[in-house]
Protein backbone atom coordinates (compact mmCIF):
# COMPACT_ATOMS: atom_id res chain seq x y z
CA UNK A 1 0.00 0.00 0.00
CA UNK A 2 1.12 3.54 -0.65
CA UNK A 3 2.93 5.08 2.34
CA UNK A 4 0.77 8.19 2.30
CA UNK A 5 -2.41 6.10 2.51
CA UNK A 6 -1.02 4.11 5.45
CA UNK A 7 -0.12 7.42 7.10
CA UNK A 8 -3.58 8.82 6.47
CA UNK A 9 -5.24 5.75 7.95
CA UNK A 10 -2.96 6.02 10.96
CA UNK A 11 -3.90 9.65 11.62
CA UNK A 12 -7.62 8.94 11.32
CA UNK A 13 -7.38 5.87 13.50
CA UNK A 14 -5.45 7.76 16.14
CA UNK A 15 -7.98 10.60 16.13
CA UNK A 16 -10.97 8.28 16.34
CA UNK A 17 -9.30 6.49 19.26
CA UNK A 18 -8.96 9.85 20.95
CA UNK A 19 -12.60 10.67 20.23
CA UNK A 20 -13.67 7.47 21.93
CA UNK A 21 -11.18 7.76 24.79
CA UNK A 22 -12.63 11.14 25.78
CA UNK A 23 -16.27 10.35 24.95
CA UNK A 24 -17.52 12.31 27.93
CA UNK A 25 -16.24 15.47 26.27
CA UNK A 26 -16.99 14.51 22.71
CA UNK A 27 -20.06 12.35 22.44
CA UNK A 28 -22.14 13.01 25.52
CA UNK A 29 -22.49 16.85 25.50
CA UNK A 30 -24.28 17.18 22.12
CA UNK A 31 -26.85 14.58 23.18
CA UNK A 32 -27.55 16.38 26.43
CA UNK A 33 -27.69 19.88 24.94
CA UNK A 34 -29.89 18.91 22.04
CA UNK A 35 -32.29 17.05 24.31
CA UNK A 36 -32.59 20.19 26.42
CA UNK A 37 -33.20 22.38 23.37
CA UNK A 38 -35.84 20.05 22.01
CA UNK A 39 -37.55 19.88 25.40
CA UNK A 40 -37.55 23.60 26.00
CA UNK A 41 -38.15 25.02 22.52
CA UNK A 42 -40.08 22.11 21.16
CA UNK A 43 -42.26 20.93 23.96
CA UNK A 44 -42.38 23.64 26.62
CA UNK A 45 -42.61 26.85 24.57
CA UNK A 46 -42.74 25.69 20.97
CA UNK A 47 -46.56 25.58 20.88
CA UNK A 48 -46.75 29.22 21.88
CA UNK A 49 -44.42 30.23 19.06
CA UNK A 50 -46.66 28.70 16.43
CA UNK A 51 -45.72 27.58 12.92
CA UNK A 52 -42.99 29.02 10.72
CA UNK A 53 -43.68 28.82 7.00
CA UNK A 54 -46.41 26.22 7.63
CA UNK A 55 -44.07 23.95 9.59
CA UNK A 56 -44.23 23.35 13.32
CA UNK A 57 -41.59 25.32 15.16
CA UNK A 58 -39.91 22.12 16.34
CA UNK A 59 -39.58 20.69 12.82
CA UNK A 60 -38.24 24.04 11.67
CA UNK A 61 -35.66 24.07 14.44
CA UNK A 62 -34.44 20.45 14.12
CA UNK A 63 -32.23 20.93 11.03
CA UNK A 64 -30.80 24.15 12.48
CA UNK A 65 -29.87 22.41 15.68
CA UNK A 66 -28.36 19.43 13.87
CA UNK A 67 -26.21 21.67 11.74
CA UNK A 68 -25.20 23.78 14.71
CA UNK A 69 -23.96 20.59 16.33
CA UNK A 70 -22.02 19.66 13.20
CA UNK A 71 -20.44 23.13 13.07
CA UNK A 72 -19.31 23.27 16.69
CA UNK A 73 -18.13 19.69 16.87
CA UNK A 74 -16.12 19.73 13.66
CA UNK A 75 -14.50 22.98 14.62
CA UNK A 76 -13.75 22.07 18.21
CA UNK A 77 -12.47 18.63 17.33
CA UNK A 78 -9.84 19.82 14.91
CA UNK A 79 -8.86 23.00 16.73
CA UNK A 80 -8.41 21.24 20.05
CA UNK A 81 -6.61 18.17 18.77
CA UNK A 82 -4.24 20.14 16.55
CA UNK A 83 -3.52 22.78 19.15
CA UNK A 84 -3.14 20.06 21.77
CA UNK A 85 -0.62 18.33 19.51
CA UNK A 86 1.22 21.60 19.01
CA UNK A 87 1.22 22.30 22.74
CA UNK A 88 2.54 18.84 23.60
CA UNK A 89 4.83 18.99 20.54
CA UNK A 90 3.45 15.66 19.35
CA UNK A 91 2.57 17.44 16.11
CA UNK A 92 6.30 17.01 15.40
CA UNK A 93 5.69 13.28 14.98
CA UNK A 94 3.80 14.14 11.81
CA UNK A 95 5.96 17.04 10.70
CA UNK A 96 9.24 15.08 10.77
CA UNK A 97 7.72 12.12 8.92
CA UNK A 98 7.58 11.75 5.14
CA UNK A 99 3.86 12.54 5.16
CA UNK A 100 2.93 15.22 2.68
CA UNK A 101 1.11 18.31 3.92
CA UNK A 102 -2.00 17.26 1.99
CA UNK A 103 -2.01 13.91 3.80
CA UNK A 104 -1.66 15.52 7.23
CA UNK A 105 -4.42 18.01 6.45
CA UNK A 106 -6.74 15.36 5.01
CA UNK A 107 -6.22 13.20 8.10
CA UNK A 108 -7.22 15.96 10.49
CA UNK A 109 -10.14 17.11 8.35
CA UNK A 110 -11.46 13.55 8.10
CA UNK A 111 -11.32 13.25 11.87
CA UNK A 112 -13.29 16.50 12.19
CA UNK A 113 -15.83 15.29 9.64
CA UNK A 114 -16.22 12.02 11.53
CA UNK A 115 -16.85 13.80 14.80
CA UNK A 116 -19.11 16.45 13.22
CA UNK A 117 -21.27 14.02 11.27
CA UNK A 118 -21.38 11.49 14.08
CA UNK A 119 -22.68 14.04 16.57
CA UNK A 120 -25.01 15.47 13.93
CA UNK A 121 -26.42 12.02 13.41
CA UNK A 122 -26.89 11.53 17.12
CA UNK A 123 -28.80 14.77 17.43
CA UNK A 124 -30.95 13.65 14.48
CA UNK A 125 -31.74 10.45 16.36
CA UNK A 126 -32.58 12.38 19.53
CA UNK A 127 -34.88 14.64 17.50
CA UNK A 128 -36.88 11.59 16.41
CA UNK A 129 -38.15 11.35 19.97
CA UNK A 130 -39.65 14.82 19.65
CA UNK A 131 -40.67 15.25 16.02
CA UNK A 132 -41.01 12.95 13.04
CA UNK A 133 -38.42 13.56 10.32
CA UNK A 134 -39.34 13.30 6.65
CA UNK A 135 -36.24 14.11 4.72
CA UNK A 136 -37.03 16.20 1.65
CA UNK A 137 -33.77 15.52 -0.22
CA UNK A 138 -31.19 13.07 1.06
CA UNK A 139 -28.61 14.25 -1.47
CA UNK A 140 -28.76 17.89 -0.42
CA UNK A 141 -28.90 17.01 3.28
CA UNK A 142 -25.85 14.78 3.08
CA UNK A 143 -23.83 17.06 0.80
CA UNK A 144 -24.51 20.11 2.90
CA UNK A 145 -23.72 18.33 6.13
CA UNK A 146 -20.44 17.00 4.70
CA UNK A 147 -19.41 20.34 3.23
CA UNK A 148 -20.25 22.12 6.46
CA UNK A 149 -18.19 19.75 8.53
CA UNK A 150 -15.27 20.02 6.10
CA UNK A 151 -15.48 23.81 6.15
CA UNK A 152 -15.51 24.07 9.93
CA UNK A 153 -12.86 21.40 10.38
CA UNK A 154 -10.66 23.53 8.14
CA UNK A 155 -11.54 26.62 10.14
CA UNK A 156 -10.58 24.76 13.33
CA UNK A 157 -7.32 23.67 11.74
CA UNK A 158 -6.40 27.19 10.70
CA UNK A 159 -7.33 28.50 14.13
CA UNK A 160 -5.08 25.90 15.78
CA UNK A 161 -2.12 26.72 13.56
CA UNK A 162 -2.35 30.43 14.33
CA UNK A 163 -3.04 29.90 18.02
CA UNK A 164 -0.28 30.48 20.54
CA UNK A 165 -2.25 29.73 23.71
CA UNK A 166 -5.39 27.95 24.84
CA UNK A 167 -7.06 31.38 24.96
CA UNK A 168 -6.55 31.76 21.23
CA UNK A 169 -8.44 28.53 20.76
CA UNK A 170 -11.54 29.73 22.58
CA UNK A 171 -11.67 33.30 21.26
CA UNK A 172 -12.88 32.40 17.79
CA UNK A 173 -15.71 30.10 18.91
CA UNK A 174 -16.88 32.50 21.60
CA UNK A 175 -16.73 35.77 19.75
CA UNK A 176 -17.32 34.74 16.17
CA UNK A 177 -18.59 31.22 15.69
CA UNK A 178 -21.33 31.18 18.34
CA UNK A 179 -22.82 34.59 17.41
CA UNK A 180 -22.75 33.74 13.72
CA UNK A 181 -24.44 30.42 14.34
CA UNK A 182 -27.14 31.78 16.65
CA UNK A 183 -27.77 34.70 14.31
CA UNK A 184 -27.62 32.42 11.27
CA UNK A 185 -31.22 31.35 11.58
CA UNK A 186 -30.97 28.20 13.69
CA UNK A 187 -33.98 29.29 15.71
CA UNK A 188 -35.83 31.57 13.30
CA UNK A 189 -36.44 32.37 9.69
CA UNK A 190 -34.79 35.60 8.54
CA UNK A 191 -38.03 36.54 6.87
CA UNK A 192 -39.33 37.27 10.36
CA UNK A 193 -36.67 39.93 10.93
CA UNK A 194 -37.04 43.67 10.25
CA UNK A 195 -35.61 44.60 6.79
CA UNK A 196 -32.37 46.10 8.15
CA UNK A 197 -31.53 42.96 10.13
CA UNK A 198 -32.45 40.83 7.16
CA UNK A 199 -29.92 42.74 5.06
CA UNK A 200 -27.24 42.32 7.72
CA UNK A 201 -27.99 38.63 8.03
CA UNK A 202 -27.14 38.07 4.40
CA UNK A 203 -23.48 38.78 5.25
CA UNK A 204 -23.47 35.85 7.64
CA UNK A 205 -22.07 32.77 5.86
CA UNK A 206 -23.66 30.43 8.40
CA UNK A 207 -27.09 31.58 7.23
CA UNK A 208 -26.42 29.98 3.84
CA UNK A 209 -25.35 26.68 5.37
CA UNK A 210 -28.29 26.41 7.67
CA UNK A 211 -30.75 27.27 4.95
CA UNK A 212 -29.19 24.83 2.55
CA UNK A 213 -29.38 22.06 5.10
CA UNK A 214 -32.89 23.01 6.12
CA UNK A 215 -33.90 22.89 2.50
CA UNK A 216 -32.51 19.36 2.20
CA UNK A 217 -34.29 18.41 5.38
CA UNK A 218 -37.73 19.95 5.14
CA UNK A 219 -37.72 21.65 1.75
CA UNK A 220 -37.86 25.18 3.18
CA UNK A 221 -35.19 27.82 2.60
CA UNK A 222 -34.84 31.58 2.86
CA UNK A 223 -32.16 31.54 0.21
CA UNK A 224 -31.62 30.11 -3.26
CA UNK A 225 -30.09 26.63 -2.88
CA UNK A 226 -27.53 26.71 -5.66
CA UNK A 227 -26.34 30.10 -4.45
CA UNK A 228 -25.76 28.59 -0.99
CA UNK A 229 -23.92 25.60 -2.45
CA UNK A 230 -21.60 27.81 -4.47
CA UNK A 231 -20.74 30.00 -1.50
CA UNK A 232 -20.10 26.97 0.67
CA UNK A 233 -17.82 25.40 -1.93
CA UNK A 234 -15.85 28.59 -2.49
CA UNK A 235 -15.19 29.06 1.22
CA UNK A 236 -14.18 25.42 1.61
CA UNK A 237 -11.70 25.71 -1.25
CA UNK A 238 -10.25 28.94 0.16
CA UNK A 239 -9.79 27.46 3.62
CA UNK A 240 -8.17 24.36 2.14
CA UNK A 241 -5.63 26.41 0.23
CA UNK A 242 -4.89 28.59 3.25
CA UNK A 243 -4.35 25.51 5.47
CA UNK A 244 -1.88 23.99 3.02
CA UNK A 245 -0.14 27.31 2.63
CA UNK A 246 0.35 27.58 6.41
CA UNK A 247 1.68 24.02 6.66
CA UNK A 248 4.16 24.75 3.91
CA UNK A 249 5.25 28.29 4.69
CA UNK A 250 5.16 27.97 8.46
CA UNK A 251 2.82 28.81 11.32
CA UNK A 252 3.01 29.83 14.97
CA UNK A 253 5.57 27.38 16.32
CA UNK A 254 6.94 25.59 13.28
CA UNK A 255 8.53 25.92 9.89
CA UNK A 256 8.98 29.67 10.17
CA UNK B 1 32.37 6.09 1.21
CA UNK B 2 29.25 8.05 0.35
CA UNK B 3 27.75 10.77 2.48
CA UNK B 4 24.69 10.24 4.63
CA UNK B 5 24.27 13.96 5.13
CA UNK B 6 25.76 16.88 3.25
CA UNK B 7 25.19 20.38 4.50
CA UNK B 8 26.36 23.31 2.41
CA UNK B 9 26.54 26.88 3.67
CA UNK B 10 23.44 26.49 5.78
CA UNK B 11 22.10 29.74 7.17
CA UNK B 12 19.17 30.47 9.41
CA UNK B 13 17.79 33.73 10.68
CA UNK B 14 14.66 33.28 12.81
CA UNK B 15 11.75 35.69 12.35
CA UNK B 16 12.86 37.47 15.56
CA UNK B 17 16.14 38.25 13.74
CA UNK B 18 18.22 35.81 15.78
CA UNK B 19 20.99 34.69 13.50
CA UNK B 20 21.17 31.07 14.60
CA UNK B 21 23.27 29.63 11.76
CA UNK B 22 25.82 31.68 9.88
CA UNK B 23 26.82 29.30 7.11
CA UNK B 24 27.56 25.77 8.19
CA UNK B 25 29.10 23.24 5.82
CA UNK B 26 29.48 19.69 6.93
CA UNK B 27 29.60 16.19 5.50
CA UNK B 28 28.72 13.15 7.54
CA UNK B 29 29.68 9.81 6.05
CA UNK B 30 27.60 6.68 6.02
CA UNK B 31 27.97 4.63 9.16
CA UNK B 32 29.75 7.45 10.96
CA UNK B 33 29.13 8.13 14.63
CA UNK B 34 29.22 11.88 14.55
CA UNK B 35 29.14 14.13 17.59
CA UNK B 36 27.86 17.67 17.25
CA UNK B 37 29.02 19.69 20.21
CA UNK B 38 28.60 23.29 21.18
CA UNK B 39 27.46 25.48 24.05
CA UNK B 40 23.80 26.35 24.69
CA UNK B 41 22.30 28.34 21.84
CA UNK B 42 25.10 27.41 19.43
CA UNK B 43 22.68 26.21 16.75
CA UNK B 44 22.76 22.42 17.09
CA UNK B 45 19.01 21.92 17.43
CA UNK B 46 18.36 24.47 14.70
CA UNK B 47 20.53 22.46 12.31
CA UNK B 48 18.72 19.26 13.19
CA UNK B 49 15.29 20.89 12.97
CA UNK B 50 16.07 22.09 9.45
CA UNK B 51 17.06 18.56 8.41
CA UNK B 52 13.69 17.17 9.55
CA UNK B 53 11.60 20.14 8.33
CA UNK B 54 10.55 21.55 11.69
CA UNK B 55 12.35 24.77 10.86
CA UNK B 56 12.69 26.41 7.45
CA UNK B 57 16.24 27.27 6.41
CA UNK B 58 17.07 30.77 5.21
CA UNK B 59 19.59 29.57 2.65
CA UNK B 60 22.02 26.77 1.88
CA UNK B 61 21.62 23.17 0.87
CA UNK B 62 20.93 19.94 2.72
CA UNK B 63 21.32 16.57 1.00
CA UNK B 64 20.29 13.35 2.68
CA UNK B 65 21.48 10.10 1.10
CA UNK B 66 21.84 11.96 -2.17
CA UNK B 67 18.38 13.56 -1.97
CA UNK B 68 18.15 17.33 -1.84
CA UNK B 69 15.54 18.36 0.73
CA UNK B 70 14.47 21.22 -1.52
CA UNK B 71 13.52 18.79 -4.26
CA UNK B 72 11.81 16.04 -2.30
CA UNK B 73 11.91 16.52 1.43
CA UNK B 74 9.34 13.79 1.91
CA UNK B 75 11.60 11.16 0.33
CA UNK B 76 14.64 12.47 2.18
CA UNK B 77 12.91 12.27 5.55
CA UNK B 78 12.12 8.60 5.01
CA UNK B 79 15.79 7.81 5.77
CA UNK B 80 15.90 9.62 9.09
CA UNK B 81 14.90 8.70 12.60
CA UNK B 82 14.92 11.50 15.12
CA UNK B 83 15.13 11.69 18.90
CA UNK B 84 14.45 15.33 19.72
CA UNK B 85 15.85 17.34 22.60
CA UNK B 86 12.44 17.78 24.23
CA UNK B 87 9.76 15.17 24.81
CA UNK B 88 7.32 15.36 21.96
CA UNK B 89 4.71 12.68 22.32
CA UNK B 90 1.14 12.68 23.54
CA UNK B 91 1.46 11.85 27.23
CA UNK B 92 -1.98 10.21 27.25
CA UNK B 93 -1.13 7.67 24.58
CA UNK B 94 0.28 4.28 25.58
CA UNK B 95 3.92 3.63 24.61
CA UNK B 96 3.00 0.96 22.10
CA UNK B 97 0.48 3.22 20.34
CA UNK B 98 3.02 6.02 20.05
CA UNK B 99 5.55 3.76 18.38
CA UNK B 100 3.10 1.99 16.09
CA UNK B 101 1.50 5.26 14.99
CA UNK B 102 4.91 6.66 14.17
CA UNK B 103 5.54 3.62 12.00
CA UNK B 104 2.29 4.39 10.18
CA UNK B 105 3.42 7.95 9.42
CA UNK B 106 6.49 6.42 7.76
CA UNK B 107 4.31 4.08 5.71
CA UNK B 108 5.01 0.88 7.65
CA UNK B 109 2.05 -1.50 7.62
CA UNK B 110 0.49 -2.03 11.01
CA UNK B 111 1.10 -5.76 11.42
CA UNK B 112 4.79 -5.28 10.61
CA UNK B 113 5.00 -2.35 13.00
CA UNK B 114 3.48 -4.41 15.81
CA UNK B 115 6.19 -7.07 15.56
CA UNK B 116 9.01 -4.56 15.31
CA UNK B 117 7.58 -2.59 18.20
CA UNK B 118 7.84 -5.52 20.61
CA UNK B 119 11.39 -6.17 19.49
CA UNK B 120 12.39 -2.53 20.01
CA UNK B 121 10.58 -2.19 23.31
CA UNK B 122 12.49 -5.14 24.69
CA UNK B 123 15.78 -3.79 23.32
CA UNK B 124 15.31 -0.54 25.20
CA UNK B 125 13.86 -2.31 28.24
CA UNK B 126 10.33 -0.93 28.06
CA UNK B 127 8.44 -4.12 27.34
CA UNK B 128 6.69 -4.14 30.72
CA UNK B 129 5.57 -0.52 30.19
CA UNK B 130 4.07 -1.23 26.76
CA UNK B 131 0.48 -0.40 27.66
CA UNK B 132 1.17 2.44 30.08
CA UNK B 133 0.52 6.03 29.01
CA UNK B 134 3.82 7.67 28.05
CA UNK B 135 3.26 10.42 30.60
CA UNK B 136 3.65 7.93 33.42
CA UNK B 137 7.25 7.03 32.49
CA UNK B 138 10.24 8.53 34.28
CA UNK B 139 12.41 10.98 32.35
CA UNK B 140 15.04 8.42 31.38
CA UNK B 141 12.43 5.94 30.20
CA UNK B 142 10.74 8.64 28.13
CA UNK B 143 14.08 9.15 26.32
CA UNK B 144 14.26 5.45 25.62
CA UNK B 145 10.72 5.48 24.32
CA UNK B 146 11.76 8.19 21.87
CA UNK B 147 14.74 6.08 20.76
CA UNK B 148 12.46 3.11 20.07
CA UNK B 149 10.05 5.39 18.22
CA UNK B 150 12.86 6.80 16.07
CA UNK B 151 13.97 3.33 14.99
CA UNK B 152 10.60 1.78 14.17
CA UNK B 153 10.78 2.53 10.44
CA UNK B 154 14.38 1.23 10.25
CA UNK B 155 16.03 4.47 9.19
CA UNK B 156 19.60 4.51 7.91
CA UNK B 157 20.37 7.69 9.83
CA UNK B 158 19.57 8.26 13.49
CA UNK B 159 19.78 11.79 14.85
CA UNK B 160 19.75 12.23 18.61
CA UNK B 161 19.55 15.68 20.17
CA UNK B 162 20.92 15.37 23.70
CA UNK B 163 19.51 11.89 24.26
CA UNK B 164 21.11 11.41 27.65
CA UNK B 165 20.21 14.74 29.28
CA UNK B 166 18.84 13.92 32.71
CA UNK B 167 19.53 10.20 32.36
CA UNK B 168 21.30 8.48 35.25
CA UNK B 169 24.72 6.92 34.82
CA UNK B 170 23.69 3.30 34.50
CA UNK B 171 20.84 4.08 32.10
CA UNK B 172 23.21 6.25 30.11
CA UNK B 173 25.72 3.45 29.77
CA UNK B 174 22.97 1.09 28.66
CA UNK B 175 21.91 3.61 26.05
CA UNK B 176 25.49 3.95 24.85
CA UNK B 177 25.62 0.21 24.46
CA UNK B 178 22.46 0.18 22.37
CA UNK B 179 23.74 2.99 20.16
CA UNK B 180 27.15 1.39 19.71
CA UNK B 181 25.53 -1.86 18.60
CA UNK B 182 23.24 -0.09 16.15
CA UNK B 183 26.23 1.78 14.75
CA UNK B 184 28.19 -1.44 14.35
CA UNK B 185 25.24 -2.84 12.42
CA UNK B 186 25.51 -0.04 9.90
CA UNK B 187 23.38 2.79 11.29
CA UNK B 188 24.73 6.30 10.82
CA UNK B 189 24.38 8.16 14.11
CA UNK B 190 24.53 11.87 14.74
CA UNK B 191 24.42 12.94 18.33
CA UNK B 192 24.52 16.22 20.16
CA UNK B 193 25.57 16.23 23.74
CA UNK B 194 26.89 18.41 26.52
CA UNK B 195 28.66 15.46 28.12
CA UNK B 196 32.12 15.46 26.63
CA UNK B 197 32.73 12.05 28.10
CA UNK B 198 29.87 10.79 26.00
CA UNK B 199 31.38 12.17 22.81
CA UNK B 200 34.76 10.74 23.75
CA UNK B 201 33.21 7.32 24.38
CA UNK B 202 30.98 7.10 21.34
CA UNK B 203 31.92 9.35 18.48
CA UNK B 204 34.35 8.77 15.68
CA UNK B 205 34.12 12.27 14.32
CA UNK B 206 33.30 15.48 16.08
CA UNK B 207 32.09 18.88 14.99
CA UNK B 208 31.94 21.85 17.29
CA UNK B 209 29.42 24.60 16.63
CA UNK B 210 29.69 27.96 18.32
CA UNK B 211 27.57 31.03 17.63
CA UNK B 212 26.14 29.45 14.51
CA UNK B 213 29.50 28.52 12.99
CA UNK B 214 31.29 25.23 12.70
CA UNK B 215 34.61 25.95 14.39
CA UNK B 216 35.95 22.41 14.38
CA UNK B 217 35.22 19.33 12.31
CA UNK B 218 37.64 16.47 12.69
CA UNK B 219 38.12 12.95 13.95
CA UNK B 220 38.03 12.43 17.69
CA UNK B 221 41.64 11.25 17.69
CA UNK B 222 42.63 14.32 15.71
CA UNK B 223 40.87 16.53 18.18
CA UNK B 224 42.51 14.90 21.16
CA UNK B 225 45.91 15.20 19.48
CA UNK B 226 45.39 18.94 19.40
CA UNK B 227 45.57 18.94 23.13
CA UNK B 228 48.89 20.46 23.94
CA UNK B 229 48.21 20.91 27.61
CA UNK B 230 47.55 18.50 30.35
CA UNK B 231 46.46 19.19 33.91
CA UNK B 232 47.37 17.29 37.04
CA UNK B 233 46.26 17.36 40.65
CA UNK B 234 49.21 17.02 43.01
CA UNK B 235 48.77 15.85 46.61
CA UNK B 236 51.61 16.83 48.93
CA UNK B 237 52.65 17.46 52.53
CA UNK B 238 51.20 20.65 53.97
CA UNK B 239 52.92 23.50 52.17
CA UNK B 240 54.69 26.15 54.17
CA UNK B 241 55.86 28.48 51.49
CA UNK B 242 54.74 28.37 47.92
CA UNK B 243 57.02 29.74 45.17
CA UNK B 244 55.64 33.02 43.83
CA UNK B 245 57.18 32.77 40.41
CA UNK B 246 57.58 29.50 38.57
CA UNK B 247 58.11 28.27 35.02
CA UNK B 248 55.02 26.11 35.45
CA UNK B 249 51.41 27.12 35.76
CA UNK B 250 50.66 26.03 39.31
CA UNK B 251 47.73 26.89 41.51
CA UNK B 252 47.45 26.14 45.19
CA UNK B 253 44.03 24.64 45.88
CA UNK B 254 44.33 23.70 49.56
CA UNK B 255 47.38 23.63 51.72
CA UNK B 256 48.14 20.09 50.57
CA UNK B 257 46.78 20.12 47.07
CA UNK B 258 48.04 21.81 43.92
CA UNK B 259 46.87 21.95 40.36
CA UNK B 260 49.50 22.16 37.64
CA UNK B 261 49.08 22.53 33.89
CA UNK B 262 51.94 21.47 31.65
CA UNK B 263 52.37 22.40 28.04
CA UNK B 264 53.77 20.01 25.50
CA UNK B 265 57.44 20.89 26.03
CA UNK B 266 57.34 20.53 29.80
CA UNK B 267 57.70 17.14 31.43
CA UNK B 268 56.25 15.87 34.64
CA UNK B 269 59.66 14.94 36.00
CA UNK B 270 60.77 18.54 35.54
CA UNK B 271 57.77 19.63 37.52
CA UNK B 272 58.43 17.22 40.37
CA UNK B 273 62.07 18.15 40.41
CA UNK B 274 61.16 21.82 40.61
CA UNK B 275 58.71 21.27 43.47
CA UNK B 276 61.13 19.12 45.44
CA UNK B 277 63.70 21.90 45.16
CA UNK B 278 61.14 24.14 46.83
CA UNK B 279 60.63 21.70 49.71
CA UNK B 280 57.30 20.41 48.47
CA UNK B 281 56.93 16.64 48.68
CA UNK B 282 54.50 15.00 46.31
CA UNK B 283 52.69 11.81 47.40
CA UNK B 284 50.31 11.28 44.64
CA UNK B 285 49.58 12.62 41.17
CA UNK B 286 46.18 12.49 39.54
CA UNK B 287 45.52 13.23 35.91
CA UNK B 288 42.78 15.81 35.82
CA UNK B 289 39.89 14.17 34.00
CA UNK B 290 38.21 15.17 30.86
CA UNK B 291 40.80 16.63 28.65
CA UNK B 292 38.25 16.99 25.90
CA UNK B 293 36.22 19.19 28.17
CA UNK B 294 39.11 21.59 28.55
CA UNK B 295 39.81 21.64 24.88
CA UNK B 296 36.14 22.38 24.29
CA UNK B 297 36.19 25.32 26.66
CA UNK B 298 39.38 26.63 25.07
CA UNK B 299 37.93 26.33 21.60
CA UNK B 300 34.51 27.83 22.25
CA UNK B 301 35.65 30.64 24.52
CA UNK B 302 38.50 31.64 22.28
CA UNK B 303 36.36 31.67 19.15
CA UNK B 304 35.31 34.93 17.49
CA UNK B 305 31.75 35.99 18.25
N1 LIG C 1 11.93 28.98 17.28
C1 LIG C 1 12.89 29.89 17.51
N2 LIG C 1 12.61 31.19 17.31
C2 LIG C 1 13.57 32.11 17.52
N3 LIG C 1 14.82 31.86 17.91
C3 LIG C 1 15.16 30.58 18.13
C4 LIG C 1 14.21 29.53 17.94
N4 LIG C 1 14.82 28.36 18.23
C5 LIG C 1 16.08 28.67 18.57
N5 LIG C 1 16.29 30.00 18.53
C6 LIG C 1 17.56 30.70 18.80
O1 LIG C 1 18.53 30.20 17.91
C7 LIG C 1 19.78 30.03 18.57
C8 LIG C 1 20.23 28.59 18.42
O2 LIG C 1 19.36 27.75 19.16
P1 LIG C 1 19.46 26.18 19.15
O3 LIG C 1 18.27 25.68 19.86
O4 LIG C 1 19.70 25.71 17.79
O5 LIG C 1 20.76 25.95 20.05
P2 LIG C 1 21.39 24.59 20.59
O6 LIG C 1 22.78 24.55 20.09
O7 LIG C 1 20.52 23.45 20.29
O8 LIG C 1 21.41 24.87 22.16
P3 LIG C 1 21.14 23.89 23.39
O9 LIG C 1 22.43 23.21 23.66
O10 LIG C 1 20.79 24.83 24.50
O11 LIG C 1 20.05 22.97 23.03
C9 LIG C 1 19.56 30.47 20.00
O12 LIG C 1 19.99 31.79 20.11
C10 LIG C 1 18.08 30.39 20.18
O13 LIG C 1 17.65 31.34 21.11
MG1 LIG D 1 19.44 22.17 21.38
Amino acid sequence: MNGQIIGLKTIVRREVTRLIRIWRQTILPPIITSTLYFLIFGNFIGDRIGDIENTSYLSFMVPGLILMTVITNSFTNVSSTVFGAKFQKSLEELLVSPLKNTTILTGYILSGVIRGCMTGLMVSIVSLFFAPIHIYSYAISIISMLLTSILFSLAGFINALYAKSFDDISILPTFILTPLTYLGGVFYSVSLLPPLWQQISYFNPVLYLINLFRYGFIGISDINTSYSLIILTIFTALFWVLSLHLLKKGFAGYRT
Amino acid sequence: MSNAIEIKDLKKTYPNNINALKGISLNIQNNDFYGLLGPNGAGKSTTISIIVSLVKKSSGQVIINGQDIDLDHSAAKQHIGIVPQEFNFNIFEPCQQIIINQAGYYGVERHIAEQRCDQLLSEVGLMDKKHLPAGSLSGGLKRRLMIARALIHQPSILILDEPTAGVDISLRRQMWQILKEKNQNGLTIILTTHYLEEAEQLCENIGIINHGQLIENTSKTGLLAQLNMESYLLFCDPIESFPQQSPFSIQQITNNKLEATLNSNQSISELIHYLTQHQITIHRIQNKVNRLEELFVNLTEGAPI
